[in-house]
């Protein structure tokens, strides 16, 4: 590389470094690791949505084949802590104990029972059905709305309520004395159905002891090599220092993977007494009981404005399904929502309160987005009422009421500073792209007609709160963590550098993405920089990957690493050309003294002179190697535009997706195919949400779409191509500019498909399709069995 | 226990296998052939497809006992020589993988169809991977890829 003839890296649409192993079948998905003598665990799950355990007998399982250990509940309680709870959002929050596998009470289809431990996979799946369990059937708690009933059966008899927490937030003028002067005002009450998330790895764990010193490797499918770490040490009392997590290679998360699962502490808690190897693995249909869900919430939320559209006030209530247990962000997920309602959008009143409510159903938690999809849909939602309700168009509203950009930065009445945006330049983009007046002229015209096919338009204009987050914020929200992230720079001695980053990557491409940004602050070739991640022995510090935090957090440490690491070298270099510090130029990764351009040293060769420090400065630390730990200041607030046009056959019920233009602003971007495919891939979630699917029980509580036959996770053939682009406003808070990209795709495009839906159906009376929009719920929609005003 | 020889990526194996055993955990478990995994248990993910004849199947769908005296491709032994095919080539050129995990049957089956239908259409790309579930890319680079393998000039391997 020459001075002055530097292609910067952070921009390029690099291809990925992760795909050769993975295109070749060269990967290390946990459930491919062996180790000799390595047993198997299979876990006996409640059939029932709710029972005493009247007797749990394991000892005709012991005498199968193969089988080496048993266990029940009790037999695994002694020294087992509750699973943790790290979000306790209230100080009354009811917080119930979580054991690992059920002691006296099953609270939830899928709740562990037993353990068997055989030689191989199929002869523990077999012994499990010797296992001998006697259930005392309790009533099933599903309702959420009944729950809360003072006779209602109880999930935790001895808390004496099904109440989690209430959650309030209050902020501006007092609502009810503004709704009394609104010209308008409206309300409307949306379901949010739980959701499977459904990583495409199931969930699996293998635990290697090293007995004689008590040491134990744990390699997990996990998004949260760190924070496992931590927790497994609290929960099983392997003491910190002799655990050691790995997330080898991770096919995909999705929030789902943000956990701390019983089945980890149980592998790490068989592999202890029993001193061998262990493996469990998840099958499918299993994960849909026990790995946690996403959503499930009811929304009641009220709007005040003027006549002429200007918003005066927002009103929201939730009651959020937790299911049967409180597992490690679960009470949390609507609190993130909480700030999200009010959007893109002035006003002077916002009145907000969460309701946690227990069931007998599989625990919620984090799912892609987090508790912002939720908020943008209800508010994009009711946006399209109100501007129905004035006789607007849906996007003149929203520009009526938005944050115009030269009011940017601008605390929004929730009381988050959103430090830049353009709605305007998002939007204007947007509708160009998709060809919006076109569309609503050939709609007016189908109207008119009277088309048996409705063309229906959604749009959403969003935004979100990313890069998580603020340690102060965490700690007033009552988060028991921190937010920071960590990266360290090695300069090797033949000029190759490792980063080393505390994210933990399960599809993103962080390898690719930080050896871009190392490669431009360090100026060492793309191809030179390796990355190191999930792995606490190789890694040591980090909060691993969610909430859109990695790029934004982990790779504005590795920034600020690399930017250390040239300042270290620097010494060395003026030492090395003799020549003061001041008078040093850096380019492309060349030290060179100003007026006299054959005085060079790359910063390579200043990592090999430091690696002999033969020659180093007089008390010089014989390394270049940086390490940052950064804390961010403020969250990043991505945004975008979303458009939609379906066609929708109000003969048959069904819905097909016409056209589907984002503009998204997600700051600077430092790999723009990447970032492109952030979005389809949210894009597809968030319309899956709105057309598909849905974790259906039955009164007894049973999960009735318990396997991928029955949960319709979209296939090739159920979603379009879509038109994305961007506009680029950087983020302030962060020396990147970047703002997150992994869930704004999902956040924004469920209210834009069915907003469109709805739209299509106006005409016909319709006001809301409750979701997904199946062809039978929009077909009983415009017959008004639901869903009419 | 019934006795089986398989060919397996070019390599005859002859081993006593339970006759429940599935293909894809007798690739796994007793062959280390770990590059093809498992995604569920109804058949319906097709991250397990390998080719067992020339026939694309879903190797969670099929016992080893059955493939007595067959030759399976799987992922790992689309590559020969380090030298990737058409079909890897382009899904790594239009960033058609993410996560990776549904990749090889993503790729089996695609490989299966350009074999019958050399120049599909987007629509038809569609239709074939209708079996093959991915949560990460929106299929969308996905079809973008397999579009871009049939347009090559070598025929995929």
């Amino acid at each position: 590389m020459t001075d002055g003839a530097v292609e910067a890296e952070v921009g390029r649409s690099r291809l990925r470094k992760e795909d050769a192993r993975l295109l070749t079948g060269q990967t290390t998905w946990t459930d491919n690791i062996q180790a000799a003598g390595m047993l198997h665990l299979a876990i006996l799950r409640s059939p029932m949505a709710h029972a005493r355990l009247e007797r749990v007998d394991v000892s005709r399982a012991l005498e199968r084949p193969g089988v080496v250990a048993a266990f029940g509940g009790s037999d695994l309680a002694e020294g087992m802590g509750s699973l943790p709870c790290a979000w306790p959002v209230t100080e009354d929050i009811v917080l119930p104990d979580h054991p690992p596998v059920a002691v006296d009470e099953v609270r939830h289809a899928g709740d562990p029972v037993a353990v068997v431990v055989a030689r191989d996979r199929y002869a523990a799946a077999d012994a499990l059905e010797a296992v001998e369990v006697a259930y005392e059937p309790l009533p099933p708690v599903l309702d959420l709305e009944a729950a809360l009933a003072d006779d209602a059966p109880l999930v935790h008899a001895a808390k004496g309520t099904n109440r989690c927490y209430d959650w309030p937030m209050r902020a501006g003028e007092d609502f009810a004395a503004v709704r009394e002067r609104a010209d308008v005002t409206l309300k409307r009450r949306y379901h949010q159905q739980r959701l499977i998330p459904n990583a495409m790895e199931p969930r699996a764990v293998v635990v290697i002891p090293l007995a004689a010193s008590g040491e134990y490797t744990v390699y997990s499918a996990t998004q949260i090599p760190h924070i496992l770490r931590v927790m497994l040490a609290v929960v099983t009392g392997v003491p910190e220092h002799k655990l050691r997590v790995v997330a080898p290679d991770v096919g995909g998360g999705f929030g789902s993977k943000l956990q701390v699962y019983g089945e980890e502490a149980i592998a790490l808690a068989v592999a202890r007494r029993l001193g061998r190897p262990v493996k469990w693995t998840e099958s499918r249909s299993e994960g849909y009981l026990a790995t946690h869900h996403g959503r499930g919430m009811i929304q009641d939320i009220e709007i005040a404005a003027d006549r002429d559209g200007r918003l005066r006030g927002l009103k929201v209530d939730l009651l959020a399904d937790m299911g049967a247990y409180l597992m490690l962000v679960t009470p949390g997920v609507p609190i993130l929502g909480a700030f999200m309602y009010p959007a893109i959008y002035k006003m002077d009143s916002y009145e907000f309160n969460c309701t946690g409510v227990f069931t007998t159903r599989t625990p919620t938690d984090a799912y892609r987005g987090a508790g912002r999809p939720e908020a943008t849909y209800a508010i994009e939602r009711i946006m399209d009422e109100l501007a129905a309700e004035l006789g607007l168009d849906p996007v003149e509203l929203r520009r009526r009421n938005w944050i115009r950009h030269e009011e940017f930065p601008y605390t929004s009445i929730a009381g988050l500073t959103y430090d830049s945006g353009n709605y305007e330049a998002a939007t204007d983009k947007a509708l160009a792209l998709f060809g919006y007046d076109e569309l609503r002229a050939e709609q007016r015209k189908r109207n008119e007609r009277g088309d048996t096919v409705r063309l229906g338009i959604g749009v959403s204009t969003y935004t979100e709160m990313c890069g998580l987050a603020p340690s102060r914020v965490l700690r007033d929200l009552r988060y028991s963590a921190g937010g920071w992230e960590a990266a360290s720079i090695r300069m090797l001695p033949t000029g190759k550098v490792e980063v080393v980053t505390g994210t933990s990557p399960h599809g993103q491409g962080h390898v690719t993405s930080w050896s871009q940004i190392a490669a431009d602050v360090l100026g060492v070739p793309f191809e030179d920089v390796e990355v190191v991640h999930g792995d606490t022995r190789a890694a040591p510090q980090g909060m691993d990957t969610y909430g859109s935090r990695s790029l934004v957090v982990g790779g504005s440490a590795v920034h600020h690493a690399a930017r250390k690491v040239v300042d270290k070298a620097r010494k060395v270099a003026a030492h090395l050309l003799e020549a003061s510090e001041q008078d040093l130029e850096f380019t492309g990764g060349v030290f060179s003294v100003k007026g006299s351009p054959e005085a060079r040293k790359t910063i390579q060769e200043v990592a090999f002179e430091t690696f002999t420090s033969h020659d180093l400065p007089d008390g010089t630390e014989p390394t270049i190697n940086a390490e940052h730990l950064l804390d961010p200041e403020n969250f990043s607030y991505p945004h975008g535009t979303h458009l939609c046009a379906v066609e929708v056959d109000t003969e048959t019920g069904r819905t097909r997706i016409r056209s589907y233009v984002c503009v998204d602003d997600v700051g600077r971007v430092v790999n723009p195919m990447i970032v492109e495919g952030q979005v389809h891939g949210g894009l597809a979630q968030g319309i899956a949400q709105a057309l598909y699917e849905e974790a259906v029980y039955d009164d007894d509580g049973n999960l009735l779409s318990g396997t991928m036959a029955d949960y319709p996770v979209p296939s090739a053939l159920d979603l379009p191509d879509f038109v994305t682009d961007r506009t680029e406003t950087p983020a302030e808070s962060n020396p990147l500019g970047v703002k997150g990209v992994g869930e704004a795709g999902t956040i924004a495009s469920t209210p834009a498909v069915v907003g469109a839906i709805v739209d299509a159906l106006r005409p016909l009376g319709v006001t809301d399709v409750t979701m997904p929009c199946t062809p039978e719920r929009v077909w009983r929609a415009i017959h008004g069995e639901e869903g009419q005003a | 226990m019934t006795r089986i020889s398989v060919k397996v990526d070019g390599t005859t194996y002859e081993d006593e296998v339970e006759p429940r055993l599935l293909l894809v955990h007798y690739l796994r478990d007793r062959l280390g052939l770990t590059g093809t995994p498992v995604g569920c248990d109804t058949s319906n993910c097709g991250t397990c497809t390998v080719d067992l004849d020339g026939v694309s199947v879903k190797s969670c769908s099929v016992l080893a006992v059955q493939t007595d005296g067959c030759a399976v491709t799987t992922v790992q032994g689309l590559a020969q020589g380090g030298e990737l095919t058409a079909l890897q080539r382009a899904f790594h050129e239009r960033h058609a993988l993410q996560c990776g995990y549904c990749t090889p049957g993503m790729l089996m089956a695609a490989r299966d169809l350009l074999k019958e239908n050399p120049r599909p259409t987007a629509g038809e790309v569609r239709h074939a991977l209708e079996g093959n579930l991915c949560r990460c890319t929106g299929y969308q680079n996905i079809v973008r890829a397999v579009l871009a393998a049939a347009s090559d000039e070598e025929v995929p391997a």
